[in-house]
């Protein structure tokens, strides 16, 4: 059943057999008081859910966590109704990252040969050396991982999403360059143009919000097709609603068809197992 | 953004038209080629959209044989070679037809080399067969010499033995100032732009990614400056923001246009209109009436009024300020403030008359008329601080 969320995504039910963000970048902003995670969960729920034409055989997930282990993903997504780990899995360790494949999950809706791919970035043994260069190695090692699984896994037709999850930690990883960054991002960005993929990226606004010219948010706004970003409310917190979202779907049509840029807002309520999205005043 | 919007046949309009009309007409012999820099912000990136435009136009003027450049080399960092060839494809325009027209220089599909040393050398291709043929990879940006010639030996090979010139397009210098210095992405510009066989360039820049007096170098370097800005400015500067959503949206679809022209007298043109995204594409209007013109009298919009009518204009003209020397015959009467001149004329108290020239006196004389200053004139000009 489609939400308010699903709808500024472009992702309602009736859109098509086609996943909707295929050769699309997704960026997510959150902060410390509105974090921003569950709509990544949600992307990843509704991609994984979402049926394929014939001509593509599966739906292929890239998980690149800097953040958190896998065991955190399993357990939130789920909550939603999905399991990444199932009784086949395989473990494949190499230069410090753990490289994970999973196939077949249960899934309350009909899904089967579901593929999973994790590089746990968390567990990465970090070089000694401190210099913008080695950092800048390990973000090219880590795209040419990337790079060889799109190719394998598109040859046998597979619709593929590459989540982030975050930004802020990549930089970290990188030693601080940004444009180390930017260079990823825009190779992840030559993906989706090589192989149709969609890219989700989770960043953290509020890291940058002292700058008076944030130039990797800047930058990575110019970047996205869609912009969500996640704020507590002007009025302050409440127990009722946890925040509000802004999702910015760049080239949208209007009801008239006029090519152009679509803003949504509405509210949110996180909840244990699912969240609720309404417009102001109302209740999901 | 969405760059796959073409233009409509409208009837020509003064700016966007103009700025056509001089990329196609080219330079003049002992010239440096026009130079157009686009520039834009996130609240109003439709830079895109006005590159494109410019694009399309320049390519359909070389196609049909009317421009002096007979071929373009576009130098592609932001998009794939397949996005524009499929963007001028929808504009009628095809790249593979008999006479070589134009070359792609691809700086974005792997532009340090990456995909190059996984796959190995020839085998990275994020182009349709069909951009294919018209596109050549660079795997080192970095090395902006490097890519200027290269960008230089594509034009040469698109007019071969003939005589010729060709035109240069760059979809983002900001990409540029990321893999090189503010100095080499100049001396990059300033090459192609002297080049013996060049007829012009054109790039774009999203302003609010430089400093201010980065973006000045590359203004100072062009002869036309397309600066697109907010129909309606948003307060919270730079980003997206929450606040007044309708009005962030409508930015998306509408922007301001202004261009300036530098003559070769030294004269700076400025102009202004209206950019607006419609279904049938971008379209360019005249600035509506309730919007200031660059080079015009530019007063904020506020409840009351700032300007004098024309009975206060005369009323003003007929106040006579004190210690004014009237210098009409009449004996000289000093206005005080308190009263006007016709009540003082009926009282023989209150006037101060100042005919003993034993005594100190005052005599003003005003040097000129009051001067309404011109709408570029700066009134603090003659301060000595």
């Amino acid at each position: 059943m489609d939400n308010l969320l699903d709808r500024a995504l472009g992702l309602e039910e009736g859109r098509g057999d086609r996943w909707p963000l295929l050769g699309k970048l997704v960026l997510v902003e959150d902060c410390v008081e509105t974090g921003g995670a569950f709509v990544v969960h949600h992307i990843i729920k509704r991609f994984l859910l979402s049926p394929q034409p014939p001509a593509l055989s599966n739906n292929a997930l890239i998980l690149v966590a800097f953040s958190q282990p896998l065991s955190h993903y399993d357990r939130v997504l789920r909550k939603l109704v999905i399991s990444l780990l199932s009784a086949s899995l395989s473990l494949a360790t190499g230069n410090g990252s753990v490289l994970v494949i999973a196939s077949g999950c249960n899934l309350v809706a009909q899904r089967d040969n579901n593929r999973f791919l994790f590089f746990d970035m968390l567990n990465l043994r970090f070089p000694d050396k401190d210099d913008a260069k080695t950092g800048s190695s390990i973000l090219v090692s880590l795209f040419e991982k990337i790079y060889n699984a799109v190719r394998a896994l598109s040859a046998e037709k597979n619709c593929i999403t590459i989540v982030i999850d975050d930004i802020a930690l990549m930089e970290v990883v990188a030693n601080g360059s940004s444009d180390s960054v930017l260079d990823f991002l825009h190779y992840c960005r030559t993906l989706t143009s090589e192989f149709d993929c969609s890219v989700v990226a989770l960043n953290h606004g509020d890291i940058y919000s002292s700058m008076e010219k944030p130039m990797l948010m800047l930058n990575l706004e110019y970047l996205s097709n869609i912009l969500v970003r996640a704020e507590p409310l002007a009025t302050g917190s409440a127990v009722d609603v946890h925040g509000q979202l802004m999702v910015f779907n760049k080239g949208e049509r209007d009801r008239q068809g006029t090519p152009g840029s679509k803003i949504h807002n509405f509210h949110f309520r996180v909840r244990e197992n699912s969240v609720d999205f309404f417009y102001p005043g109302g209740r999901g | 953004m969405s760059m796959s919007i073409s233009s409509r046949s409208l009837p020509p309009t003064s700016m966007a038209e103009s700025i056509c009309r001089a990329l196609r007409d080219g330079a003049l012999e002992g010239e440096h080629a026009p130079a157009l820099t686009i520039k834009d912000s996130i609240g109003s990136p439709l830079g895109s959209d006005v590159f494109a435009h410019v694009l399309g136009q320049l390519s359909s003027h070389i196609l049909a044989g009317k421009s002096q450049s007979r071929g373009l080399v576009l130098v592609a960092f932001n998009r794939s070679p397949s996005f524009y060839v499929n963007l001028l494809k929808e504009r009628g325009l095809e790249v593979n037809s008999s006479r070589k027209w134009i070359q792609i220089l691809d700086c974005y599909s792997d532009p340090h080399g990456w995909k190059d040393r996984i796959v190995g050398r020839g085998k990275v291709n994020d182009v349709t067969k069909e951009a294919s043929g018209v596109s050549t990879l660079c795997k080192d940006v970095k090395d902006m010499d490097k890519l200027c010639s290269l960008a230089v030996e594509l034009g040469k090979g698109l007019i071969g033995e003939g005589k010729g010139r060709f035109s240069f397009a760059l979809d983002s210098v900001n990409e540029m100032l990321r893999y090189a210095s503010v100095r080499s992405v100049a001396r990059v510009l300033s090459d192609l732009r002297s080049h013996d066989l060049a007829s012009c360039v054109f790039w774009l820049l999203h302003s609010d990614l430089l400093e201010d007096k980065v973006a000045a170098v590359f203004d100072y370097m062009s002869s036309m400056v397309a600066s697109i800005e907010s129909a309606i400015p948003a307060s919270n500067g730079l980003r997206i923001s929450l606040e007044n959503l309708s009005l962030t949206e409508q930015n998306f679809r509408k922007a301001k246009f202004f261009v300036r022209f530098k003559r070769r007298n030294g004269r700076v043109r400025l102009m202004s209109e209206e950019i607006t995204i419609e279904r049938s594409g971008i379209a360019f209007s005249s600035v509506s009436t309730d919007g200031g013109t660059m080079g015009g009298s530019i007063l904020p919009k506020v409840q009351f009024n700032l300007q004098l009518s024309e009975k206060e204009q005369m009323d003003r003209a007929k106040v006579i300020l004190p210690f004014e020397h009237q210098g009409n015959g009449k004996p000289i009467e000093i206005y005080d403030g308190r009263r006007s001149l016709a009540d003082k004329n009926n009282e023989a108290a209150g006037t101060m008359q100042m005919t003993d020239s034993s005594k100190g006196e005052i005599i003003y004389l005003r040097d000129s008329d009051d001067e309404r200053p011109d709408s570029d004139e700066d009134p603090d000009d003659d301060l000595d601080i």
